[in-house]
């Protein structure tokens, strides 16, 4: 058994002047604080990495900075699935009894921290370094493949796409938190600059500062208890060359194998946090974990079946396509906002029911799958 | 043997290693096959036809070189001998095009460029 006890994020944006270091103190101070815990508590760290301030050992590091000497401690890197593959190791590390409260941190100063080509450049890396690298590829450019390979094969639009974007931003004008808070239209979407086809600047997640953390633990601290109910990983490539067909996704094979896991059904779901680096992403994510059928997300979308006070709320903060992204603590954002829709913190954002939620993060160019199920206890 | 050049080292070639177990292709070259582990792949040279499998059209580019070519053509393209590659096309390519390759220069190097073929 695991527990969320706690959860940090702090506003994703700029945040001039803070280094990857203060921003991952900031939300992991947030996160204890949350799940009413002393720092001397905390006997585990597992931390992303940055970007921006690489470093071999940035656990250590991070324990150091934030004045911890924890039992267990190391980084994880799997993409923008890093945040729930740390939640699932720290759920196993919890439930194994390695350790008792286990700290899942991600920041990063992203955005003023180094110029936007400067990041463009270093997520172009997860390319082939001589096959696919040389030749220009930059991240858009890797999802605008896959864009126009599910658009050929299910009849997806670029009007459709527009839709998923108009979504995370509407739910982003509720989070005074987030990146972005001006309203935007599928006509704004459509007619912004192009970026790699089919994917224009709308269609594509923002660059940011920011951090996030939260805390698993073997047993609650709260009444609200949020527990780990199952999850399940997937990885069947790292480059897009080497992809699988669209039949053989990795988003599939995860989910089917945490809902084994979990004991659960999609039906049984009531919140979704899934992740929408380009709305290409959400638009996939949403039809292979069977939120939606096949090449029909979008036309759910247009129904308000996602909307806050639809059937299947999704993303209520924003997104990354609105929340912002700032890198390992970008999707760890999705965590957070669920756990606050199951504890019914949500504020002027909270949903009807989020009793059971599902969660799914996606690495690389779909290469690295984690699906988690959390359920209100 | 001595080994065969491709375009990764400036030479106008795709090449690809065809495993004698398990007869899978693979275009990433490396000392044993991805599928069945068996060594000792033998090395071939590919026709240069194949199939538009996906493209996407770069308008934003991250560094000055690349951003001289822009719009360029990232392409995936099904080989005719069964593998998938990357490459650069015609920007008006389409997926389903049967494409032939020729070699460019881009940003410095020498790159596979597909044309539409009929």
């Amino acid at each position: 058994m695991s527990y969320i006890t706690g959860v940090g994020l702090t506003s994703y944006g700029r945040h001039e002047g803070l280094t990857s270091l203060d921003l991952m103190s900031k939300a992991a101070e947030l996160a204890i604080a949350d799940a009413g815990l002393k720092r001397a508590e905390i006997d585990g760290i597992l931390c992303g990495y940055s970007t921006v301030s690489p470093h071999i050992m940035l656990a250590t590091v991070f324990a150091e900075h934030f004045g911890i000497r924890p039992a267990y401690a190391h980084a994880v890197q799997v993409g923008g699935a890093t945040g729930l593959a740390m939640t699932m190791l720290a759920h196993q590390l919890v439930e194994a009894g390695v350790v008792k409260h286990v700290l899942v941190v991600g920041g990063e100063n992203r955005l003023t921290g180094q110029s936007r080509d400067a990041s463009i450049l270093a997520l172009a890396q997860v390319g082939h370094p001589d096959y696919e690298v040389p030749l220009g590829p930059t991240i858009p450019a890797y999802y605008g493949l896959v864009a126009s390979r599910y658009m050929h094969e299910y009849g997806v639009t670029e009007a459709d796409l527009a839709e998923f974007a108009v979504l995370m931003r509407s739910h982003a004008l509720t989070h005074p938190g987030a990146q972005f808070r001006e309203p935007i239209t599928a006509a704004d979407v459509l007619a912004s600059k192009p970026v790699a086809s089919p994917l224009k600047l709308l269609d594509c997640c923002p660059v940011s500062d920011g951090g996030a953390a939260f805390i698993v633990s073997r047993e609650p601290t709260h009444a609200a208890r949020v527990k780990v109910r199952g999850c399940a990983q997937a990885h069947t490539h790292q480059h897009v060359t080497a992809a699988p067909a669209l039949s053989e996704l990795g988003a599939e094979i995860s989910i089917a194998k945490a809902r084994e896991a979990a004991g659960l059904a999609i039906s049984d779901v009531r919140y979704a946090a899934v992740y929408d680096s380009f709305t290409i992403t959400l638009a996939m994510l949403l039809e292979d974990l069977g939120l939606a059928k096949r090449g029909e997300a979008a036309a759910r979308v247009r129904a308000g079946y996602f909307g806050r006070t639809g059937e299947m709320p999704l993303n209520t903060h924003g997104g990354l396509l609105s929340y912002g992204h700032c890198g390992v603590g970008g999707a760890m954002a999705h965590l957070v906002e669920t756990h606050l829709q199951m504890t019914g913190r949500a504020g002027n954002r909270q949903v009807r029911d989020a009793s059971v939620a599902l969660l799914h993060g996606d690495g690389g160019v779909l290469s690295s799958h984690v699906s988690m199920f959390l359920e209100r206890v | 043997m001595p080994k065969l050049a491709d375009w990764t080292t400036g030479v106008e070639a795709i090449l690809y290693q065809s495993c004698a177990s398990c007869g899978k292709p693979q275009y990433f070259r490396r000392g044993f096959c991805a599928s069945c582990g068996a060594t000792g792949l033998a090395e071939k040279r590919a026709s240069g036809k194949g199939t538009v499998y996906a493209t996407s059209v770069v308008m934003r580019a991250a560094t000055p070189e690349t951003r001289a070519h822009v719009p360029y053509n990232i392409v995936l393209v099904d080989t005719e001998e069964g593998f998938r590659m990357m490459a650069h096309g015609a920007n008006d390519l389409a997926i389903g095009d049967r494409v032939s390759a020729r070699f460019a220069e881009f940003a410095g190097r020498l790159v596979p460029y597909f044309e539409k073929v009929n």
